[in-house]
């Protein structure tokens, strides 16, 4: 066929299209977390808009409460209906899947966002600006750090309330990820939720340049992945012709039915797949933060405002690894004999590099980044099972590593001096004789996440080993097991710095927080301990919805 | 009927956890509800021994399944109890000599402050040797096993503010640790061998064992019951343990706990019956152990100490009794009772004595207290007559037949046997003739204390001296019931099997035999003590009398060979702990550190470097990724 035949074709159909283009077939009942959320954010924008300032902050904190606790039940509502099990489906023209690790992440999240949505709104911890109560965020995000602007704002007892909507938009783009079933969704789903994060992370009341910087950087790196991640799209599309998961998986596995003339050229090849594959793997390991791709882990985490980093490190990971759980298991597991070593070599480096470099961190907020690399590993390790117990010991150590994560960082936000949060770890010296409750609360915290047994970390630990080790994976365990070794060195060593060395007498004080933080780490100890005494439920949980439709 | 047998152990369990965890509001009645506690189990006690007597002989075997305990694959462990004659023995025993001396410390322990917690730990000891008896399966028996271990431990440091009687209580509990670990293994080989606990089918299928094993076994079960007995080689807690408060030597460290030894090989003869080594040991260790005991029992002047030793010794007759197999068994329980009534009541006099003498032990100080105390004298007489031997008496007909045993073991051994038990006779007859004549005859030499007290001997109250009545009774007239047409070696042989001993003398010589240096023994004290003056120092002595006073130089040898060389030891696994392991553990955790410190330097904070690392990482991902395909 020459080319003006083309066009003229083209041109003769173009007349019928009206007639042809289907209706797009929404379901809406099934997409309903998401909407609800994604609702729920644009009503906030015109809250914003519309509201005098001072009855903002009620009514976006109520908002926000309402719509996720709306989204989270109508999740458990499409479980209970089955669509975790055997009513699971593709939804939206291909483009969403509601299946039962969607429904289990998009719950996590939920729930995560529910409490982290508790400590955005804690107003009692910093001092009050001119008589009136503030939270961790800038006063006028726009103005000039230590500018006039900025003074004006702050004198007059500005807040960004618009963390909320932004918090929102944020979440729907983390239920959309890894729930997407194709690799457009999967992108446009990357790019709503990590906008918002860079903002968020620009927020910090104090050390504003810090916080900036760490949104800028990470706003550049995300950037620089979303850019990897989209050329693979398109190189797979180059392969396979499609940009369904299905079809792609169909390609992979040789069972393609109709091909589509004008793609034959390049379909099945397979360098396309390869490299197209590894590319959209760097951009999901970026958010995941595996070594190499971890470096803006520690920079944005110290900088972001800590309820920030609280949300972003247990949100993040749940749908990150979700995505890139669907990606392996749902497109990719006909080259599995391809991805495996490669993401051997990655889980190996991201636990040992986590954990060593870990040990000779000063500052709080740095250490718990490391330790989440270090985590991204172990989690990593499930991954690589490739058996169904190896997606449900994910999902669960997803859901018991968020709230730990969570619970830790709110209780980084009470310990505080004259500057502002006290991070730096000489500082926490002492605080157990100071404040037990809360050093103790922390030292649980440190000890789920070493993995000591009784707390959520050991089950969700012993999980994944146990699934890594089913799977054919027993060298990573080996590897696991010494970098758990060594960074057990690290938070044993806040504990003992904690309770058994003398308070410094310049030492911080613990701030007494609102019911809002105390209900978030409160939560965060209970689940900690519930998951780690009596797992047996959940993990039944996480294996009936580690099935994934396809 | 059967359900009561958990009763009998629940009444003092109960008691004990009222009164520790009661608290002070409790401390003007504790020590009776310990009293009514303890007497409810010896109520319940003979109600199951009436029961008992109306059964036939065979059928006297009672059993009560509490619950599955440990249920984990071949590994059943149940909280089970098993009374037959045996048990129902021991269980009249402690519950009995238990109540009486529940009562007597009512007066013994009036002006002590933590007379409730005495009680309390009293209470955990009866309920633990019930248990201890009463259990079904080994594992049991060693939960009973260790609880009267602590229970001694905890009465033993009671009065914790005398280091004397922390320093005890510690070497007593470590002393018997070694000892529990022998009965640890014993019932682990028992496990591998036999797949089960219980004493039914353990008992039952000693022929499926070879006789290695169950000589291995016999000889980890005595080191058990040497440890808990105080027996040769682990004797050397005993003479300690008498600084705790006499009502407790009395009870635990001389009519029940010490005795467990004997219970544990005659509940086990099956085991030694299959094994003549461990039986031959067995024997070794009662005879070595009935001299060991007498000689220090002859030396000392501490009147507890004294009569430690002798316990010691008449243990000895019982362990050399159980180890001569079933001629013996019968009459080494049959000792074991009247030695619980006689030894008791020796110990509850003694008491009465140091009550009466501002706790004045050392007998070189007492003298011509018959007047003053009258009771005391009586009983503690009718007691000593008991424990020598004087015929008529229980501990004549009790000893008389083990000596019998021990001459119709046969060959040379039973007259070696036979002979170190006359020789012991002998000595028993001796030292106590010196205790009793240094406390209640001749002249009195107590002198005022430090602080100037004269001490004013006087009779005890009531709730002392009718304890020792009631055991005096049966110091005098138990052993002569029980021989009584051998109706004590009839009630016991369905359990323990009895076979009669064929003796190269008649029984009439042995029993000529035994009265006569019974007689030389009392002779030879008066000789020594009744018809000169008793010097109130005690002099140099012979180097036999001055390695005596030391208990035979035990605690030397110990602490020349185990504590030197056990600080040898340690002191070389501390040299290389912390050479090698530490070492390694810290050269890891150097090499770990310097590993981070150098890591962290790639974090420069440069985003463009960060970029770099990102696109070094995605450029070998793909590249590996290619490479794999390729290979």
């Amino acid at each position: 066929m020459s080319s003006a035949a083309t066009v003229h074709s083209l041109w003769t159909t173009a007349a019928e299209i009206p007639d042809k283009i289907p209706a797009p077939h929404i379901e809406y009942g099934q997409l309903a977390p998401t909407l609800i959320v994604f609702g729920a954010a644009l009503v906030g924008i015109l809250l914003e808009a519309f509201l005098p300032r001072r009855a903002r902050y009620h009514a976006q904190l109520l908002l926000s409460l309402v719509g996720l606790a709306a989204a989270f039940a109508a999740v458990i509502g499409l479980a209970a209906g089955g669509y975790a099990t055997d009513k699971a489906r593709i939804a939206a023209m291909g483009a969403v899947a509601v299946d039962g690790p969607a429904l289990f992440l998009q719950g996590a999240i939920l729930l995560v966002s529910l409490v982290a949505v508790f400590t955005f709104a804690e107003r009692r911890l910093d001092p009050r600006a001119h008589g009136k109560r503030v939270d961790s965020f800038a006063a006028q995000a726009g103005a000039v750090p230590g500018g006039a602007a900025e003074q004006a704002a702050v004198k007059a007892g500005f807040t960004t309330t618009e963390v909320f909507p932004i918090l929102l938009f944020a979440v729907g783009g983390m239920l959309v990820f890894p729930a997407a079933n194709d690799l457009l969704t999967l992108f446009v789903a990357l790019e709503v939720f990590s906008l918002p994060l860079y903002v968020l992370c620009a927020l910090a009341r104090r050390q504003r340049l810090l916080s900036q910087e760490s949104a800028v950087k990470y706003f550049l790196l995300g950037a620089f992945s979303s850019a990897f991640l989209l050329f693979g799209v398109a190189l797979l599309y180059g392969y396979a012709g499609t940009v369904t998961y299905s079809g792609i998986a169909e390609v992979v596995d040789g069972t393609v039915r109709n091909v589509t003339p004008a793609l034959a050229g390049t379909m099945g090849n397979d360098a396309l797949l390869l490299i197209g594959s590894a590319m959209v793997l760097v951009g999901l390991l970026f958010k995941v933060g595996a070594v190499p791709f971890h470096m803006w882990t520690p920079d944005v985490y110290q900088g972001a405002p800590t309820p920030v980093t609280g949300f972003m490190a247990a949100a993040t990971k749940v749908a990150a690894f979700g995505a890139l759980l669907r990606l392996l298991y749902v497109v990719l597991p006909g080259m599995r004999w391809d991805w495996r070593p490669v993401m051997w070599g990655v889980a190996i480096v991201t636990m040992l590099a986590g954990a060593i470099v870990a040990v000779t961190q000063t500052d709080v907020k740095r250490m718990l980044a490391y330790s989440s690399i270090a985590h991204a590993g172990f989690i990593l390790a499930g991954v690589l099972a490739a058996t169904p117990d190896g997606v449900s010991s994910v999902l669960f150590y997803l859901a018991a590593y968020s709230f730990v994560t969570l619970g830790a960082f709110a209780v980084v936000t009470l310990v505080r001096d004259a500057g502002g949060e006290a991070t730096h770890l000489s500082k926490w010296a002492g605080l157990g004789r100071r404040s037990p409750l809360t050093a103790a609360v922390f030292a649980v915290f440190l000890l789920a996440f070493a993995g000591i047994p009784l707390t959520s970390g050991f089950s969700g630990k012993f999980a994944v080993f146990q699934a890594a080790a089913g799977g054919g994976a027993g060298e990573l365990v080996v590897v696991g097991v010494i970098a758990s070794a060594i960074a057990a060195f690290f938070y044993i060593r806040v504990i003992v710095l904690m309770f058994f060395s003398e308070p410094r007498p310049e030492g911080p004080t613990v701030a007494v927080p609102s019911p809002l933080t105390m209900t978030a780490i409160a939560l965060g100890v209970a689940v900690t301990v519930a998951l780690g005494v009596a797992p047996q439920y959940f993990l039944d949980l996480a294996g009936q919805a580690g099935v994934f439709v396809r | 009927m059967e359900n009561l047998i958990g009763l009998l152990i629940a009444a003092p369990l109960l008691g004990a956890a009222v009164l520790l965890c009661g608290g002070r509001r409790l401390d003007r009645v504790g020590h009776w509800i310990g009293c009514v506690l303890a007497g409810a189990s010896f109520v319940i006690g003979v109600v199951l021994f009436a029961h008992m007597l109306a059964l036939g002989g065979e059928e006297r075997t009672l059993r009560e399944h509490l619950f599955s305990w440990v249920p984990v694959g071949g590994f059943q462990a149940d909280v089970a109890f098993q009374l037959d004659q045996l048990s129902m023995t021991f269980v009249l025993l402690i519950t009995g000599v238990g109540t009486l001396i529940h009562v007597y410390s009512t007066g013994y322990m009036e002006h002590d402050e933590r007379r409730r917690r005495f009680f309390g730990y009293l209470n955990l000891f009866l309920a633990a040797m019930l248990l201890l008896v009463l259990a079904d399966n080994y594992l049991l028996l060693y939960v009973g096993w260790e609880g009267v271990g602590l229970a001694s431990y905890l009465l033993i440091g009671f009065w914790q503010h005398k280091p004397s009687a922390a320093t005890a209580a510690k070497k007593a509990f470590i002393v018997n640790r070694v000892g529990d670990m022998g009965l640890s293994i014993a019932i682990m080989l028992m496990f591998t061998t036999f797949g089960t606990f219980a004493f039914g089918p353990v008992l039952a299928s000693t022929d499926r064992a070879s006789e290695g094993v169950l000589t291995a076994i016999g000889l980890t079960l005595l080191l058990g019951a040497c440890g808990k007995s105080a027996q040769v080689p682990l004797q050397s807690w005993l003479g300690d343990a008498m600084e705790g408060p006499t009502p407790v030597s009395a009870l635990i460290h001389a009519a029940t706990m010490v005795t467990a030894g004997v219970y544990l090989i005659t509940r086990s003869g099956a085991i030694f019956n299959a094994s003549p080594d461990a039986q031959l040991v067995v024997v070794v260790v009662g005879a070595v152990t009935l001299l060991f005991g007498a000689i220090v029992g002859c030396a000392k002047d501490d009147i507890k100490k004294a009569l430690a030793g002798s316990t010691m010794s008449q243990i000895g007759y019982m362990i050399l009794a159980a180890g001569l197999g079933p001629i013996g068994y019968a009459f080494a329980i049959m000792h074991l009772v009247t030695h619980g009534f006689f030894k008791a009541g020796l110990f509850l006099g003694a008491g009465s004595v140091m009550h009466g003498m501002n706790d004045e032990v050392d007998m070189r100080k007492y003298g011509g207290l018959r007047t003053y105390m009258p009771i005391t004298f009586v009983t503690f007489g009718l007691g000593y007559l008991a424990i020598i031997g004087f015929p008529g008496l229980s501990g004549f007909f009790s000893k008389d037949k083990i000596i019998e045993a021990a001459f119709a073991k046969g060959g040379t051994e039973g007259w070696i046997l036979g002979g170190v038990a006359l020789l012991g006779a002998a000595i028993t007859a001796y030292y106590m003739t010196r205790v009793m004549i240094m406390t209640f005859f001749g002249e009195k030499r107590w002198q005022p204390d430090a602080e100037g007290n004269e001490p004013h001997p006087h009779e005890s109250p009531k709730s002392m001296t009718i304890p020792m009545i009631v055991l005096a009774f049966g110091s005098v007239f138990a052993g002569g019931l029980f021989s009584l047409n051998e109706a004590f070696v009839k009630w016991l042989e369905p359990v323990t099997s009895f076979e009669h001993g064929h003796s190269p003398l008649s029984a009439g010589a042995v029993t000529g035999a035994t009265v006569a240096v019974m007689v030389i023994g009392v002779a030879l004290a008066w000789a020594q003590y009744g018809r000169r003056p008793v010097p109130v120092a005690a002099p140099r002595g012979s180097l036999l009398t001055r390695a005596a006073r030391r208990d035979l130089l035990q605690d030397d040898f110990n602490h020349v060979v185990l504590v030197r060389g056990g600080e040898h030891l340690t002191r070389s696994l501390v040299y290389l702990d912390h050479t090698v392991v530490d070492g390694v553990v810290n050269g890891t955790a150097a090499s770990v550190g310097g590993l981070s410190g150098r890591l962290r330097k790639v974090q420069n904070g440069y985003a463009r470097s960060y970029a770099v690392s990102m696109f070094g990482g995605a450029a070998v991902l793909i590249a590996a990724t290619l490479l794999m395909r390729a290979v």
